[in-house]
Order: structure tokens, then sequence, then C-alpha cells
């Protein structure tokens, strides 16, 4: 009966029969997978809230951001988006994305205790909240249990003694074999980020409008990062040298990777049959014993448009996808982490051996600076970096050019900063 | 005559009028779409606009001649330049030449079902590039495409052609060369047509071989159509755009990114508004100097 009203709900909505007269029509836009099957989502979300449709437009990851922005230049942004959570600040700087305090305060659904407060923080900006986490993302070390387990390391490394201890001895069981204990790609960003955090570098002075790459912290993280290349740990190589990054760990080439949740899936369709016992995750190691080793606040948030005619149903929206439920369905269908704890409980995701190792990193995560020229900085990371790792400079050089490379590129968040213009 | 041309007759006057009446819509078209957003364009390449400004115009600022020093500075710009030339410089003259030999196999005398070869030919132009682009990356899969596996016929090992930065951007050219040599290849067609049979005839009858016959006859009458198709073809190809956009996205390790696939990122994706409209006068400049160095070429010989 209650499908048959749906049914009945769904076609009188869906045949749009003109004179509908209070009809909201929700303009949502997704990415990638996400965009593909939140659809299987919206008919519950439409039979409760009679008179308001949703109309999904999925976005290709790589078009998202400039579509996006191309959409607020020409005052054509849907309602509610979903947003890569390290994009937000762009948003806010633009001006274009509401701010939620006051509905987060009055919603019943929506309960900021119920996230990791990492990924919350990653969408306060200034001190405003700009959006809901929809679902989660983080690095963890993804490594082979059995060779490491071979050379005398059954548990997976805590610190960053044992990290590199591990890695040495993998090496050395190797025998003549060509391995290495980690993969660290060089045109990657988030290791040599993810490290600098886990030292408790700030990577950037965000209020003065400066570096942080080349103080004390950052240093230290710097340094460990180059000798596993100095030391014959880590390749020195980019992901495109990499023909194909499933077969070379399969084949030892190298025994761990740090990487996100999409390879759970990956390395489960991709290694050898023989090989599904031999590999396990483990939340990062930490630079001192017995503290927890912290990692990337990521994922993606739903937000609203400041120009959105119907930002009370938008809300709506925001919550229904929120709900538990919702959260456990979403996962199923995806794959993507729950942004809520409670429905991590009810997928039973936790339950997971290699899912529990992100519950428990999801815990210790940090986020990455909040400005807009964020992307741009982590590019120059690596590049930097690279420069370092091949010797073209020193570790010291190579940080000092990183600082002067963000320092030119902040230069504009300093002038409105002097004019007292809020960047 | 003088008269008629200083002192004009009511009726010519009516006329001038109504001549202006008749070229205003494509006059205002021109300059709304045209002249208005070079002159924009020109403006904005002296000012700092970026995405800070996009939320309040104030915050942009007059920088001068600066977004060209830093140009002039920025490694990726001149990757992107260097990419940019190897693609005019490789797909264009092939491109001239796939074009002349396909007008001259459609335009024989032998040849049968002309129209239907020219359609053929044709095709590619008028197909969608984003679907065709869909067709070529499965064309280019390194295990899986048609392309590895002819190679391999004969012996030659599978290459990663949109994987590897050696060979990524000679993938493009090959797909840009097949996407687009019907267009030239009818207005050689058209240029062919317009070489008097006679002189054939008589070179025939004088002894000359085919060859003789293409180099004497057949190269000299097409000089105004080379001219055309060179200067038209190069301007489009130091354009290159979209076939790197929808097949590699600029990669891998930036091979592939073109000039304007980099003005694209530093405007839309970065928005920094100022240095991608330099970019755009920077690109105008060269483009202008590769025409003119054409009409010199091409003046010098006749």
């Amino acid at each position: 009966m209650k499908r048959a009203a749906g049914i009945a709900v769904l076609l009188a909505l869906g045949c749009g029969c003109g004179g509908d007269g209070g009809g909201v029509t929700l303009r949502f836009w997704a990415m990638g997978r996400e965009g593909e099957v939140v659809r299987e989502l919206l008919p519950d979300f439409e039979r409760e809230n009679p008179g308001v449709r949703v109309e999904v437009q999925q976005i290709p990851w790589t078009a998202a951001h400039e579509k996006l922005l191309t959409a607020h230049v020409g005052e054509a942004t849907p309602d509610v988006a979903q947003l890569g959570n390290t994009w937000l600040s762009e948003f806010v700087a633009l001006d274009a994305i509401a701010p939620l305090d006051a509905r987060v305060a009055e919603s019943a659904t929506v309960d900021p205790a119920d996230h990791f407060p990492g990924i919350w923080d990653t969408n306060v900006i200034g001190d405003r909240l700009y959006g809901v986490p929809w679902y989660v993302d983080t690095r963890v070390l993804f490594y082979r249990s059995d060779l490491l387990a071979a050379a005398g390391h059954p548990d997976p490394p805590a610190d960053w003694e044992e990290w590199r201890a591990a890695m040495r001895d993998v090496v050395a069981a190797g025998g003549g074999a060509r391995r290495y204990g980690i993969l660290l790609p060089l045109n990657e960003w988030p290791p040599t980020v993810i490290l600098g955090l886990q030292a408790g570098s700030p990577l950037l002075d965000v209020e003065r409008g400066y570096g942080a790459f080349a103080q004390p912290e950052f240093r230290r993280a710097f340094d460990f990062y180059l000798g596993l290349f100095r030391d014959g740990l880590a390749p020195p190589v980019s992901n495109n040298e990499i023909a194909n990054l499933y077969q070379e760990f399969a084949r030892g080439t190298f025994a761990m990777y740090i990487t996100g949740p999409w390879n759970l899936g990956e390395f489960q369709r991709r290694l050898p049959a023989e090989l599904q016992d031999a590999w396990a995750t483990a939340p990062l190691p930490g630079p001192e014993p017995g503290v927890p080793g912290v990692s990337l606040a990521g994922g993606s948030s739903l937000v609203i448009f400041k120009d959105s005619p119907h930002a009370d149903a938008a809300w709506k929206l925001v919550e229904f996808l929120s709900r538990p439920q919702q959260q456990a369905r979403f996962y199923e269908l995806t794959g993507d982490l729950p942004a809520h704890k409670t429905a991590w409980e009810l997928t039973g995701i936790a339950a997971d051996p290699r899912a529990r190792a992100f519950r428990t990193q999801l815990d210790h995560v940090v986020s990455t600076p909040k400005l807009p020229e964020w992307e741009q900085i982590a590019t120059r990371v690596y590049e930097r970096g690279e420069t370092a790792v091949r010797g073209a400079a020193t570790p010291q050089e190579a940080l000092e050019a990183l600082d002067r490379d963000v320092a030119r590129m902040l230069e504009k968040r300093r002038w409105l900063a002097e004019k007292g213009r809020r960047p | 005559m003088k008269s008629t041309l200083t002192k004009r007759s009511p009726l010519e006057k009516r006329q001038m009028r109504a001549a202006l009446w008749f070229l205003a819509p494509a006059l205002l078209l021109l300059l709304v779409f045209f002249f208005l957003p070079v002159v924009a364009g020109l403006l904005l390449g002296l000012t700092d606009f970026d995405i800070y400004a996009i939320g309040s115009p104030g915050n942009a600022r007059f920088v001068g001649l600066e977004n060209y020093a830093r140009l002039l500075t920025n490694d990726v710009f001149w990757r992107s330049l260097g990419n940019t030339l190897f693609f005019v410089a490789l797909g264009g003259p092939l491109s001239v030449a796939v074009s002349l030999g396909a007008a001259m196999l459609v335009d024989a005398k032998l040849t049968r079902l002309r129209p239907l070869f020219r359609t053929i030919y044709f095709a590619p132009v008028v197909t969608t590039l984003v679907s065709v682009a869909i067709i070529w990356r499965y064309l280019y899969h390194p295990r899986y495409g048609l392309l590895n596996h002819v190679l391999g016929l004969v012996g030659v090992g599978p290459i990663d052609w949109l994987g590897d930065p050696h060979w990524a951007m000679p993938a493009i050219v090959l797909l840009a060369v097949w996407k687009n040599f019907g267009y030239n290849m009818l207005i050689f067609v058209a240029g062919l047509q317009a070489v008097p049979a006679e002189l054939y005839e008589a070179a025939a009858i004088d002894g000359a071989g085919g060859w003789q016959r293409f180099r004497h006859i057949t190269l000299p009458g097409l000089a105004p159509t080379f001219l055309f198709v060179g200067v038209t073809t190069m301007i489009g190809y130091f354009q290159v755009f979209a076939e790197p956009y929808v097949m590699t996205q600029g990669g891998p390790l930036g091979s592939t990114r073109s000039v304007v696939l980099f003005m694209y990122e530093e405007g839309f994706r970065w928005w920094r508004i100022g240095t991608a409209s330099a970019t755009a006068v920077v690109l105008l400049l060269i483009t202008l100097a590769g025409a003119l160095l054409q009409f010199r070429l091409q003046k010098e010989r006749t």
C-alpha cells in the first residue's frame, strides 16, 4: 500500500503536469560516483516532502571545480552541492555559500557530537560553519603483513622509529630482490604534508600569510622523509613511473603505501587471490611512541549556496542525507565512509578489520590550512620536495624556497589583510 | 567620376544608410562578442584580478606588465609553449600533407563514388570531439587497444600512449590530424578543380611524369590554397585545447599541456584571470607572428 501511494506521488510529481503551484525543484550537484547513486536515496526524500522535487546533476570530479566556480560567476549556482571539504575556503572567499551554524543549532538530525571532530573542523572557516560532512576520507597505512611478519614485525609500526626499523628489516629480508619499505610517490603531496602535520607543523602561518615550512617542526618531518629515500627505503619515483601499483605491491616491490579508503576495494579486486590474506591496514604511526599519528581530514561536505531561493528545502535535503540510516545506505551503495559515527555502527563496517584502521585514524585527523591557495601550495610542496630528494637542493634550501613560493602566493592575502578586508 | 565620389546624391546616401543597417547586426555582434572581450582581456592582463576580486572587484589591483614578467619566468608556461610548438610543428605539416593526399585521391579521375569518400573523410570533422576522444582512448589503451594490438603483430612492444610523457603528445597529434584533415581536404579539392586540365594534358604530351606534373603543375596551382590552408591550420593548431583537455587533462607530467590549456587552468582552475589574460595576449602575438611569417614566405615564392 505504502509503495503504491509512493508511486502515485512520484507519478504526480514526475509528470510535472503544470500548475502544481507550490512545487519546489531543488537543484543538487554531486560528483562522480556519488552523483550517480545518490539518486537512489532521493525517492524517499521526495515522498516525505510532497511538493519538493530534487534534480540531481552529476558532475565528473575533473570538471567539478571549474564548473562550480563558473556557475558562481554566471549566477547559476545550484541550491545544494557536494564540495570536497578542502574547497570550502575558496567558496567562502567568493561569498558563495551560506553559513549553517543557526540551522545546525536547531537541527535534531545533524549533531556535531556524532561527527569526527577533525572532519567537522574542516567545515569551520573563520568561526562559522559552512558545510555538513557527508562522507569522510583519510589516509592510513596499507601494508604487506606477510612481508612485515617475515622481517620480524608481526604488528604494524606504532611510531616513526618502529616504522623506519620495519622498512629497513623488510628491505634486508628481501635479500637481493629489488625491494623497498614504502612507496612515497614524488608527485604526491599527502605523504610529506601528513608527516609535517604529525610533527606538529602548522604548515602555514595563516594569520600573517607566510609559509612555516622552514621552521623546526616541518624540518624534522622533512628530514625523516628524505632519510627514507637516502637510505634506500623508498624509491625516488613518481606515480607515473609505477606502471601498475597493485602489481608492484603484489610482487613485493614495496611493502607499505599510504592511501585512502577507495583502495580498500581496489586492493581486494586487483591483488591476486593468494595475497588476500597478506595485506592489512593500520593507523599511521606518529613521531613519538605512544602518541597516535595524525592524518588528513578529507571527504566531502554538503553546502547550501547563498543564492538559493529554496534554502529551507535545501536544508531538509542536507538533514535527510545526514540521517544515520541514509548514511548507511549510502555507504552500501558507494563504499564511502560515513560521516556520522552512528552510521558506522549501523553498517557494521567497524567490524571489518581493514576498515577499523580508518575508524581509529578518523579520531586523529587534522585539516590542511583553510585558504583558497592551499591546492597550489600543496603542488609546490612536492615539487620542492622532489628537488631535495633528488639532491638538487639541500633540505634547508628546498624548504626556504618553498616558503618563498608561498610568500609570493599569499601576497594578495597579506595586502587584503593590511587593507582591513577579510580575505 | 570625381564628382560622384565627392558629392553623393540623395539616392546614394540612402543606399549608404541601408548598407549600414544591413551591416549593423554583424558589426554589433563583432563589437559585443569580439572587440569588447579583446579590450577587456588586454585590460585584465594588466591587473591581478583573482578569486578575491570575483567576490568584490575592488580587490583587483593594477599591476602593469608584472603578469607578463611573471609569465616569462614561469616554467609551466614555457613547457606549455614548447608542447604547443611541438604540436604545431609536427601536426601542422602532417595535417596539410594528409589533407592534400586525401584530396588528390578523392579528386583522381579513377576514383569511383567520390561523394561517398568525401563524406567519409569529412565525417570526423563534424563529429563531436568528446565522443571521438572516448573511442580513441580505447584505441590507445596500452593493453586492450587496437593500435597496440596491430603494433604487436609486427613485433613492436606495447606503448602506453596516453600514460607515457614521451608518447602522449604524438598520440594527441595523431588524433588531431585524423579529426581535422577532412576540412582542409575539401578546400584542396576545390583548389585542385581550379587547376586547368589543359595544363596536365599539355605536360603529359611533353612527356612529364606523374611526379613532375605534381611538382610543376599541381603545387604551383595550389599556391593560394596552400597559403590559406597553412595559415588557418597553424592558427587552429596554436589554439589546441579540446584534444588534450578531453584525452589527458594536460598530463602525464604536463607533457600535453598546451598554451590554451595552461591559460584555461590559470583562469578557470586557479582564477588568476590576470595571468590568463596576459597569456592570451602572448598567444595572440605568437600566432600573429607565425601568420606574418607564412605570408612573407609565400610572397617570396611567387
